[in-house]
């Protein structure tokens, strides 16, 4: 059997080597070329060196916008995560009508980021213009928390369903163990439940950390950036660095923010990933 | 081992099949008569293009194929598509500044038969000798009326022709819009879908007056000389609205035409694209509507006509082969010059075309130009080709807004440094390098 998993293996590895080629490394590696040149098309790049990076770096809507993100990712990862930590707790405890509640927070979630930035657009400038205050267009508080509420709504379902998943991995024993000794339902949830569940919250994590930095969709649907870059994201900046202005230089700025703005990602979530990896325990 | 050589092999030649499949349409036997690749810019015309590409095929056997970018998607999308094997071989461009990206793929049109037959060398788009892009179609904007609603208020057309003209009726309509039961100005929208009807339509005006003033057709830094009559204009449209100018942030394109087909106003500023969207079944009366001139109180009013000029310029890609770039510049002649193209054009279109044998439109607003000029009425050309970017537009837009929502000295400030500052530092980025 071990024999003829080995000899069929390229069968099954070689497609999905070939599309992981073709679909990933090579536009990647071009990518990273790109960056270094001057180009509207990608068949007419002339190569100037670092003078993009040069730009990128020195850029100051790009350093407010990496602000901005930084500032949306640290709230609402941890909004995010309590939320669907906490949604998962109640709804594994067996009460009446446990999937259907599991399945409708969970549904936000199958909606497209633009069609949800919209609906919450018409949403938040109802309540901003029955309560008096400027509109999203002119309103960067309402923007930040729009973002945020908009996540929090989307994603808080699709947590719960991994966090739900851990939860339901905890060995009844070591529950039983804990019960036997006399640990309090909050003793239990954070020295049995938590360290049992880590594995979950590393994957959470990861997941809503590089949702946060890569939120595109709904950036440009809820605020598109307004008023004046304030709400605008990483990703929204770089798309905006390439289509505002004409002139073949802007190409390539985007593509050395993108650049740049990709290696941000692969380093944060790869600390991230360590650090929520060291605490996870085995039963 | 040699099992998996041959199945190595085999997912080897099975790969390669693949991507010879997917490679490979196209090619053969149009090689000789060449090919036409339309990447249209106009969502609202790609029915009549496609049908009109299909009869060209048929009367010539040329394959023409005709794509459609989705609105605002036009630069990404012929980004994308030129940078392909089977790249465009006809697309557009909207003046000099969108040209910028785009001038090392345009054939040189010049003496080419589809140049020789535009009415007027305004109508190309040139650097230096060279003639980069034509211009196929000439478009007019200004305040959209419904006449019967201005009757009802007791004025006509005719009361109106001067920016204080407007001004009185407008005030006037507004004081009396309880017992009359409409609005002067539909609202003026600053959403994504209505924002250029202010930040760049509008914005001509002042831009217009003074590029006339110091004769010059386009500039690195732009003085503001008529930005108190862009105020003007702006506090009368925004305060005799059929909303709160607090509202406006979220007013979208559709919302003034609905107000506009329903009654609730009587002005409407907009286009000569326009004309389908206001006239019709369910919609208003042909006589009912014209369009008058945008007055900011600037100029000679007396013989001020509508906006009209065009933002949409032919190129040929002169990265094509020969074959094919003869076979495009055939077809944008027979697009022209045949009875087919130019009825197409003027009746199924709604295009007035700037070309010798153009056919006249059957679009009311058009003709409404076409009667303002021979009145001996002076257009006032589209000069917002010359905005320095998107990003200047978008500023100044935020800044309108932004005034609209807190009509302070402080926030007109604001629109002032946006138009002005904003242009020269606009115009440098663009420029640089």
């Amino acid at each position: 059997m071990d024999k003829a998993l080995k000899k069929y293996a390229p069968i099954f590895v070689i497609p999905t080597t070939a599309a992981f080629i073709i679909g990933f490394v090579i536009p990647f590696i071009e990518g990273l070329y790109l960056s270094f040149c001057r180009f509207t098309t990608v068949s007419n790049a002339k190569w100037v060196g670092f003078d993009n990076f040069k730009y990128a770096l020195t850029d100051a809507d790009f350093r407010q916008s990496f602000v901005f993100t930084v500032s949306f990712a640290v709230v609402s990862i941890i909004l995010i995560n309590v939320g669907g930590l906490g949604l998962a707790l109640l709804l594994t405890r067996k009460l009446r009508g446990t999937n259907i509640f599991r399945t409708i927070f969970f549904m936000p979630n199958l909606i497209g980021g633009i069609v949800l930035g919209y609906i919450w657009q018409i949403l938040i400038n109802c309540i901003l213009s029955n309560a008096g205050k400027p509109l999203l267009a002119l309103n960067s508080t309402a923007g930040y928390w729009g973002l945020i509420i908009l996540m929090c709504w989307q994603q808080i379902g699709y947590m719960m369903i991994i966090y739900i998943a851990g939860l339901q991995n905890v060995p009844d024993d070591i529950l039983e163990a804990a019960a036997i000794d006399g640990a309090s339902p909050v003793k239990t949830f954070f020295r049995v439940k938590l360290p049992m569940i880590m594995p979950s919250i590393t994957i959470c994590v990861f997941l809503t950390l590089t949702n946060s930095f890569k939120l595109f969709d709904q950036n440009l649907a809820l605020t598109a950036g307004a008023p004046k870059h304030s709400t605008e994201m990483l990703a929204l900046n770089i798309y905006n660095t390439f289509y505002a202005r004409a002139g073949m230089q802007w190409k390539g700025y985007g593509q050395s923010k993108a650049v740049i703005f990709c290696i941000l990602v692969i380093v944060i979530s790869m600390i991230q990933l360590r650090a929520t990896r060291s605490r996870e325990v085995q039963a | 081992m040699k099992k998996k050589l041959f199945v190595l092999a085999l997912i080897a030649a099975m790969t390669c099949m693949m991507f010879a499949s997917c490679g490979g349409g196209g090619e053969g036997a149009s090689d000789e008569t060449g090919k036409v690749y339309y990447l249209n810019f106009k969502p609202e015309q790609d029915e009549q293009w496609q049908t009109l590409a299909a009869e060209y095929t048929e009367e010539t056997g040329v394959p023409v194929t005709v794509v459609t970018a989705a609105s605002g998607e036009y630069e990404t999308t012929l980004m994308s598509e030129m940078g392909k094997d089977e790249a465009p071989t006809l697309f557009q461009v909207n003046g000099p500044v969108g040209l910028a990206n785009w001038k090392d793929s345009c054939y040189d049109l010049a003496g080419t038969d589809v140049y020789g037959q535009l009415t007027s060398d305004a109508y190309a788009l040139k650097d230096g000798d060279k003639v980069d892009g034509i211009a196929y179609v000439i478009e007019s904007y200004g305040i959209i009326t419904n006449k019967a609603l201005l009757e009802k208020a007791g004025y006509t057309v005719d009361d109106i022709k001067s920016f204080d003209d407007l001004k009185k009726v407008a005030e006037d309509i507004t004081a009396r819009s309880d017992e009359l039961g409409f609005s002067a100005f539909t609202s003026a929208g600053m959403d994504g879908s209505s924002d250029w009807r202010f930040k760049t339509h509008l914005a001509n005006l002042p831009i217009y007056f003074e590029y006339q003033d110091d004769g010059i057709e386009s500039t690195d830094a732009i003085k503001g000389t008529y930005l108190d009559n862009y105020k003007a204009i702006w506090d009368l449209y925004i305060n005799n609205s059929t909303c709160d100018p607090k509202e406006l942030a979220n007013k979208t394109g559709d919302d003034a035409r609905n107000e506009f087909t329903s009654g609730e106003a009587v002005f409407y500023q907009n286009g000569s694209w326009e004309w389908g969207g206001v006239v019709g079944d369910g919609l208003l009366a042909e006589d009912d509507v014209t369009m008058i001139p945008i007055y900011i109180g600037a100029g000679d009013e007396a013989s001020q006509g509508l906006c009209t000029g065009t933002e949409n310029y032919w190129c040929v890609n002169s990265n094509a082969s020969e074959a094919d770039i003869q076979a495009t510049l055939d077809f944008m002649n027979w697009c022209v010059t045949s009875k087919e193209g130019t009825e197409a054009m003027a009746n199924d279109m709604g295009f007035t075309i700037p070309f010798k044998a153009a056919v006249e439109s059957n679009n009311g607003f058009v003709k409404q130009d076409i009667a303002n000029t021979d009145a001996g009425l002076t257009p006032v050309s589209w000069n917002f080709t010359t905005m320095p970017s998107e990003e200047w537009k978008n500023g100044v837009g935020e800044a309108l807004t932004a005034y609209a929502a807190d009509q302070t000295d402080a926030n007109w400030d604001a629109v002032k440094a946006a138009f002005v500052d904003g242009w020269a530092t606009e115009y440098a980025l663009a420029n640089e390098g």
